[in-house]
């Protein structure tokens, strides 16, 4: 659809970045950093361990109503009508609405808005929402919806990508204006070079077919959302969300209120994962609830409706072609990617996007095409998981990666190495790269694991496998065309000594706010303790686009140091003024402000923050961050065009039990380049929490619906997610590469580590039973076929036991 | 409707709930003790978890009716004792989970930190497995268990006056952070 020839970024120069945005790698003042670098206590740390933090369903409002959905039984179905009148006439009920009520429609990308709030005239999978009720308490909500009768026209349905494709008279998304659309959500195809002539000249060419199976986030916290609206027609709306922005943008498109008449609160937030990036039908229902009612209106989703509401990785059929030149240089990957979008289209433009774009690093391919079509079917819809589009496409690549290895006789991390693309460079797709901590991270997972010891001597049945990856620190991609900044920060500062910083940056558990208050007590030369965070409250914060895409340190930071230092100047300066002395004699640190000359001349923070309200009156600042211009120069170009990029290498080790196909994790050594380590802490708990996830979905879960459209076990004892003893040892290994333009050098750390965990599983497979498992997930009766089928049992056990090594 | 007497974190407490309400829909709703979370409402996923006469157990499976006359420890509680017991600051294992990092979404917590606290109780100075075992019951969906694990090692060797070794990622020349928590200045310290 979008295939240009692309004609390579140098000839075009590399763009610059605005000046205000670059705050330099190096520690602001002094010759070290005074917090950052060190492992801080997060601000919300012991509010949670103390049970004081207050989330979404933590709130209890006076006179409050309980809401509860009704979902649709059908995965396909027209709606003929909805009678709610004995619903109504419940004691206890106070309202009734439907899609009727919020007809207007919406989407997180504002050019596929096809969700309704409330299903208007179809469902589309099993689960979906169609009226919602608000009680006094939730048993007369259920009781309520029980008594909603829909009359539905049942209608055939899609459980199959391959299906919805063959056959688009059953159409999901009927599109009059598009007769030729079917059932595809998005198709992208680019190329970038000539791939079939690299693949026509390389010595080896492999091919082969991957499957990324369906999951989903699963976070311990269920969605939740609280709506209240004050006498004089203000919605206030508490609502366990990552992204307060699109929310706010959401409810006054659907609820065709002004925007200035809506605040969005999210409280503490129980985990997302990507889970909580789309407006939700409880958020809407909440809201019109209470403005229909005149109450406060709360929503907490059960465990199983979680499962439903789902927006998590989408299932993926990965073909992949890639060619290598006997000395270990790959020639061209040629990729065609049949994603299973389910019912909605979410964020799946993107998804669509970033399933080939961002494969190029950090292995270099000088040529590449990828081929990538999003189907909608029946199911919960997909959309953004935790390394969004990306990890499905990584698991094939890295997986063929290891089998091109194979093929020259080399070893995969030297295979690795010798493909790297570099720092400061452009990938084949026009993607501008920065600092690259890559090499790095192999060495380390190559020194920690004891890879050239044991790589193919361990006993058979166990083995080391190695996958790396490259993934973005925030996107380029606004979601909605705008010029203003991506982040944005206030400052307070007053005579008490506190400084107070307002963000609408959304602290999910990863950290975020914690790292404000460093980055502010670093430039302000404040004790941590003195500067306090408040956070996503549209009402109070300035405007930040939200937790996704691994945008908040980068982004937030960099908007941070811009608002310090502008109130930094005004403290030194009012000080320097005040003792009549050059400004850059003033230094603040470890809570104190001297001058530098003249040691014994030293006052508090706080007597030197009161010179500088004395002399400039109330003390502010705001800071900004955006973009540079960035991304190749195509349709979709700057689609995973970062301001910089993360890279990361894992090694797995793994034992595969032959006689059950069960496979045992032991160790995971991940090794990440975040730039630069704000608080290594909170970087390794990233790192930690990342790998378990990515290990997670490839060896146990499995977000599976069943052939009529139900999904299988929407619980956290079907769907299961491992348990402390479950989770093999985790070894966090910090690469630092200092980026030019991340604040004092730092990248991402919350996505990017994911990704190897699962293919570095089946290299490990490979290297310690001689199987190729190119499918997920996992599953213990899986690895038993694929075992069976290689003719690896017992026997073959007892056979090579006894050398003790292979090959 | 059941009039309840209940003994929580040490209080003596009448309320009144419907019958079939759990232990945790009367914590939460009732007594305003949202300490204890609910993340599956079916005892699948332990965020619930409360102390039951010493025991973890899973609140959102225990009829509050049936919880008469035994004492309940909610999250809430730790502090409040630490500090009765004459210790200073939050319970020292609350403090060794903040200290760790184990806190990130921190919704898991109130219940991983109370079968954490029993699991000492039973055994002050657990092995990785024991620990392992002890929260195979709490799920954590951000951590990947390793800072959990670590603050639980960190509580027990300095209640036995050690300092375990820090984990490869910290930075060289700033160990552990100090606590903010102290054990009571006289007898044991738990």
């Amino acid at each position: 659809m979008d295939a240009r020839l692309f004609e390579g970024p140098r000839e075009r120069g590399i763009t610059l970045m605005a000046a205000r945005d670059q705050h330099g790698v190096g520690a602001p003042f002094g010759d070290r950093f005074q917090v950052v670098g060190r492992a801080e206590r997060k601000v919300d740390g012991l509010a949670k361990a103390t049970g004081q933090a207050v989330y979404t369903d933590d709130i209890q409002l006076p006179g409050m109503l309980h809401a509860k959905i009704l979902r649709s039984p059908h995965a396909h179905a027209r709606i003929r009508s909805i009678d709610t009148s004995k619903a109504l006439a419940l004691p206890g009920v106070h309202a009734v609405i439907t899609g009727r009520d919020m007809p207007i429609k919406y989407g997180v990308i504002p050019w596929t808005p096809d969700e309704n709030a409330l299903a208007l005239e179809k469902v589309r999978f099993i689960g979906d929402e169609v009226a919602a009720v608000a009680a006094l308490d939730e048993d007369t909500a259920n009781a309520a919806l029980r008594l909603i009768e829909v009359d539905y026209e049942v209608l055939p349905a899609h459980f199959d990508p391959k299906d919805a494709l063959a056959k688009p008279e059953v159409q999901i998304h009927e599109t009059p204006e598009k007769p030729d659309r079917g059932n595809v959500s998005k198709h992208v195809r680019l190329e970038f070079g000539d791939v079939d002539q690299a693949l026509e000249d390389a010595d080896v060419v492999l091919e082969g077919h991957y499957r990324f199976h369906g999951s989903t986030h699963a976070p311990i916290e269920p969605h939740c959302a609280v709506a209240q609206v004050s006498p004089d027609g203000v919605l206030t709306l508490w609502s366990a969300t990552q992204i307060t922005h699109y929310v706010h943008r959401a409810l006054a498109r659907v609820l065709e209120l002004k925007e200035s008449r809506i605040r969005v609160i999210q409280p503490c937030l129980g985990g997302a994962f990507g889970g909580k990036s789309d407006p939700f039908a409880l958020e809407f229902a909440v809201a019109k609830l209470a403005m229909v009612t005149g109450r406060p209106v709360k929503m907490l989703w059960t465990r199983e409706e979680v499962f439903y509401a789902h927006r998590g990785r989408h299932p993926m059929q990965l073909h992949y072609r890639s060619g290598i030149r006997r000395d270990g240089k790959l020639t061209g990957v040629d990729a065609k990617i049949l994603i299973d979008g389910g019912s909605y289209s979410s964020f799946g433009l993107v998804t669509t996007y970033y399933s080939g774009q961002l494969l190029t690093g950090p292995v270099h391919f000088p040529t590449y095409r990828f081929d990538s079509t999003r189907v909608f079917t029946n199911k919960p819809p997909c959309g953004p998981k935790r390394g969004h589009g990306s990890v499905q496409p990584r698991f094939a690549f890295e997986v063929q990666l290891d089998e091109l290895a194979e093929a020259v006789a080399l070893d995969p991390i030297e295979l690795r190495r010798r493909n790297w693309q570099g720092e400061h460079t452009h990938t084949v797709n026009g993607q501008r790269i920065t600092s690259n901590g890559f090499l790095g991270c192999l060495d380390e997972v190559e020194r920690a694991s004891g890879w050239r010891e044991r790589r193919g001597k361990l006993p058979f049945g166990r083995g080391l496998g190695v996958a790396g990856s490259m993934y973005i620190s925030g996107t380029n991609y606004a979601i909605y065309p705008n010029d203003m900044p991506q982040a944005g920060i206030q400052i307070k500062l007053d005579r008490s000594g506190l400084a107070t910083v307002f963000t609408g940056g959304n602290d999910i558990g990863q950290g975020s706010n914690s790292v404000c208050r460093a980055i502010v007590a670093e430039e302000l030369g404040l004790d941590p303790d003195d500067v306090r965070v408040v956070a996503a409250d549209t009402d109070l914060c300035p405007v930040d686009l939200g937790a996704y895409s691994s945008r908040v340190t980068f982004m937030v930071g960099n908007a941070t140091i811009d608002a310090a230092r502008k109130l930094r100047r005004l403290v030194t300066g009012a000080v320097a003024k005040k003792w009549s002395v050059p400004e850059n004699r003033i230094f603040m640190g470890r809570g104190e402000v001297f001058d530098l000359e003249d040691r014994s001349r030293a006052i508090t923070s706080r007597e030197a923050i009161q010179i500088a309200e004395a002399l400039h009156d109330t003390l502010g600042a705001t800071g900004s961050y955006n973009t540079p211009k960035l991304g190749g120069d195509y349709r979709g170009g700057t689609i995973g065009a970062s301001p910089a990029y993360s890279f990361t290498a894992h090694v797995v080790e793994a034992e595969v039990d032959v006689e059950t196909g069960r496979i045992h994790l032991h160790n995971c050594w991940v090794a990440h380049d975040c730039g630069r380590a704000l608080n290594p802490m909170l970087v390794a708990g990233q790192m930690e929490g990342s790998a378990y996830m990515g290990l997670a979905e490839a060896v146990m879960e499995v977000h599976d619906i069943n052939r009529f459209g139900l999904h299988a076990g929407p619980s956290l004892l079907d769907y299961r997610i491992p348990t402390s003893v479950d989770t093999p040892e985790l070894h966090a290994l910090i690469v630092e590469s200092l980026d030019p333009e991340g604040p004092y050098g730092a990248k991402e750390a919350g996505e990017g580590p994911l990704h190897p965990a699962l293919p570095a599983i089946s290299n490990a497979v490979y290297d310690a039973v001689g199987v190729r498992l190119r499918e997920l997930p996992f599953t213990p009766a899986a690895v038993l076929r694929a075992l069976r089928a290689a003719g690896v049992g017992p026997k073959a056990r007892a056979a090579q036991q006894p050398e003790g090594a292979r090959r | 409707m059941a009039s309840l007497l209940l003994n929580v974190n040490g209080d003596q407490l009448e309320v009144t709930a419907p019958d079939h309400w759990t232990l945790l829909e009367v914590l939460r709703y009732r007594l305003g003790l949202t300490g204890s979370k609910q993340g599956c409402d079916k005892g699948d996923c332990g965020a619930c978890t409360v102390q039951i006469d010493g025991e973890p157990q899973l609140a959102c499976l225990a009829l509050a009716t049936l919880c008469e006359g035994r004492a309940i420890t909610t999250i809430e509680g730790l502090m409040p004792a630490h500090l009765r017991a004459g210790g200073k600051g939050p319970d020292p294992l609350q403090d060794a989970f903040d200290r760790c990092g184990a806190l990130q979404c921190g919704f898991c917590q109130p219940g991983m930190l109370l079968s954490a606290k029993a699991l000492l109780e039973r055994s002050p100075d657990p092995s990785r497995d024991e620990i392992r075992h002890a929260l195979a019951g709490n799920l954590c969906r951000c951590t990947g268990y390793t800072q959990i694990f670590q603050a639980v090692e960190l509580a027990a060797a300095e209640a036995q006056g050690r300092a375990p070794t820090p984990p490869a990622w910290h930075p060289d020349g700033n160990p552990w952070m100090p606590a903010c928590s102290k054990a009571p200045a006289k007898g044991e310290s738990r």
